[in-house]
């Protein structure tokens, strides 16, 4: 099976966001950055299909020079080759511009299967799968915890709501979205890191990609959100946040 | 193009149709959002109209066909690719539920548009709707501005309008039948399955202290679980905890595990991602200790520390020892 990985590169987790002089995104120069959460869980469930069943995989990623670090990390996990989308400006496009551009450079892949996470940690849109796929004239099954290859194509577990799943059949080749959590993620070895090195990345842009950089819909301001409540704010070291807090919990919340 | 039209969603149960209860969310940000841009609000729904022709509508559109009695993909997209064709909105809009994230951004591809997905809100702006949605698992809003030629495509974060405020009234109801081909339909879906019976039921307790990334290992879980005992509290999760196998599954509150409404919850070292607070939101108080005083999860605490768990917890958990002695 070839299969390819789309993976982002996002803010890490902990990060101080502060918004920018433009007012319509974060500075971005003082921050770190990691692998999507979700993508990595992808590129795992990828990894595992391919020790099952041979084959490929290849990671796609597009974004400015940086993300050759979250490619590198791929690699070193066990893709066998990568394709790096040169872009400055994927902060101002939709998912449909982003999509677009990945959807290009799958195409001449010919994959069996592309994986990716259900959604980024950082614009959170949550489509940039499904949106491939449609572009790509492929079916696809979203929010995915297990994948199985059968006779027809794959049968995957989706999650549905409160609790549920549903099994459901897709011919190849298919799109999926992978939920965080579908299996353990491994580290990369020494070993891994150093054959990493020698392994291919391709670089392309959108005008080798000939495609043509549109947005829908524009990020007009972003802002810190407002409160929805008025937070009582408990002070004081551990021992005397914790008596103030137990207080509180007794006569004003009476659950002690 | 003109008025917007609002997708419900509503699913076959024993044979009994029941509403996805964010359909009623979405359609009073639909009737809200129609009024603000002064055009006319429709509902359309692939089942039965039922109690839909008792609201202030223009229109109720029911879409059916035998293809479409389980739910995929392909087919809600084509049959509602053939109803907004038709119909020619200015803006559609959807609950932001699991199913509507798996059809409304092909269906929107197909408009050349994408899905302004798990939106809080709107302004209007000389006629323009710009829409609310949170960036960074909440850490910031963005306004967001469609372009291009409509119709644009809009989802409604669950929670974000209240369902009790969708208008009454009197409306038409109109059936559609899309023209669908079993060929169109490239998926397989099964039956849906729950993997076992909940035997914890989180959704009855007064009291709930959940854990969540904060914890760092599962070696140290048992300090938040000695904070419950104290408190007389279940004990709950988010999801990577559950993820990690470091509780079971039956312990996660959110959008995949389990929506409750205590008398109080405890988040420690929770950030308050979206897909956990809607699980929990709706509490009577909340209570969260994190180290981070940006997290999201402040927004919508009554009260907050922050600060080092692993000192607060065991710092927690003797002074309500202490009281209740």
């Amino acid at each position: 099976m070839k299969i390819l990985v789309s993976i982002k590169q996002v803010p890490s987790r902990d990060s101080q966001l502060r918004v920018d002089a433009s007012g319509r995104w974060i500075q971005e120069n003082d921050l770190s950055f990691e692998t999507n959460e979700p993508d990595a869980f992808a590129l795992e469930e990828a990894l595992r299909l391919k020790e099952q069943h041979g084959g490929e995989v290849v990671a796609l990623c597009a974004g400015p020079a940086r993300v050759s670090q979250t490619i590198r990390e791929a690699l070193a996990k066990g893709a066998d080759r990568a394709i790096h989308i040169e872009a400055d400006n994927l902060a101002s496009l939709d998912t449909l511009g982003v999509a677009k551009l990945l959807a290009k450079a799958a195409e001449s892949e010919k994959p069996d299967l592309i994986l990716t996470g259900l959604q980024s940690d950082d614009l959170g849109y949550g489509q940039t799968g499904v949106v491939m796929a449609e572009l790509l004239g492929f079916p696809h099954a979203t929010i995915i915890m297990a994948v199985e290859k059968i006779d027809t194509g794959i049968r995957v577990k989706r999650e549905l709501e409160d609790g549920w799943f549903q099994n459901v059949e897709l011919p190849l080749p298919a799109v999926l979205t992978i939920q965080s959590g579908i299996n353990k993620l491994r580290y990369a070895t020494l070993m891994g890191i150093k054959k990493a090195k020698t392994k291919e990345v391709k670089r392309l842009t959108a005008a080798d990609l000939g495609v043509q950089i549109a947005s829908a819909a524009s990020i007009e301001r972003v802002y810190l959100p407002q409160r929805s409540k008025q937070t009582q704010m408990i002070e004081g070291n551990a021992k005397e946040a914790a008596a103030k807090l137990v207080e509180k919990l007794r006569f004003e919340v009476r659950v002690i | 193009m003109s008025g917007v039209l609002v997708v419900m969603e509503q699913r076959l149960d024993q044979g009994k149709a029941t509403w996805h209860r964010m359909s009623w969310e979405a359609l009073s940000a639909g009737q809200q959002l129609a009024a603000q841009i002064g055009q006319t609000v429709s509902a359309a729904v692939v089942g039965q109209p039922g109690e839909l022709a008792a609201k202030k509508l223009d229109r109720v559109y029911a879409v059916e066909h035998a293809l479409l009695t389980t739910y995929t993909a392909d087919g809600y997209t084509a049959a509602l690719e053939e109803l907004i064709r038709k119909l020619s909105p200015s803006i559609v809009v959807f609950p932001h539920t699991y199913q509507v994230r798996d059809f409304a951004p092909k269906l929107a591809t197909r408009f050349s548009q994408v899905l302004i997905s798990d939106t809080i809100g709107f302004r209007v702006e000389s006629g323009t709707a710009i829409f609310v949605r949170q960036l960074f698992q909440g850490k910031l809003n963005a306004d967001v501005k469609p372009g291009g030629d409509g119709p644009h495509f809009v989802s409604i974060q669950a929670g974000a309008f209240r369902a009790d405020q969708v208008e009454a009234g009197e409306c038409p109801v109109e059936q559609f039948a899309p023209q669908l081909a079993a060929d169109q339909i490239r998926a397989k879906p099964l039956d849906p399955f729950r993997e076992s019976a909940r035997a914890v039921d989180l959704t009855s307790a007064d009291i709930i202290v959940s854990v969540g990334r904060g914890i760092k290992e599962k070696d140290n879980i048992p300090i938040v679980e000695e904070l419950a005992k104290a408190l007389g509290a279940e004990l709950a999760a988010s999801r990577p905890i559950c993820d990690n196998g470091w509780l079971p599954m039956e312990r996660q509150v959110g959008s995949s595990g389990q929506t409750v409404s205590p008398k109080m919850y405890l988040a420690v070292g929770i950030s308050g991602a979206i897909q956990h607070l809607v699980g929990m939101k709706g509490a009577k108080t909340i209570v969260a200790i994190n180290k981070d005083a940006n997290a999201p999860i402040f927004e919508v605490a009554d009260y907050g520390i922050v600060g080092d768990l692993f000192e607060l917890v065991p710092a927690l958990t003797e002074a309500v020892k202490k009281a209740k002695s």
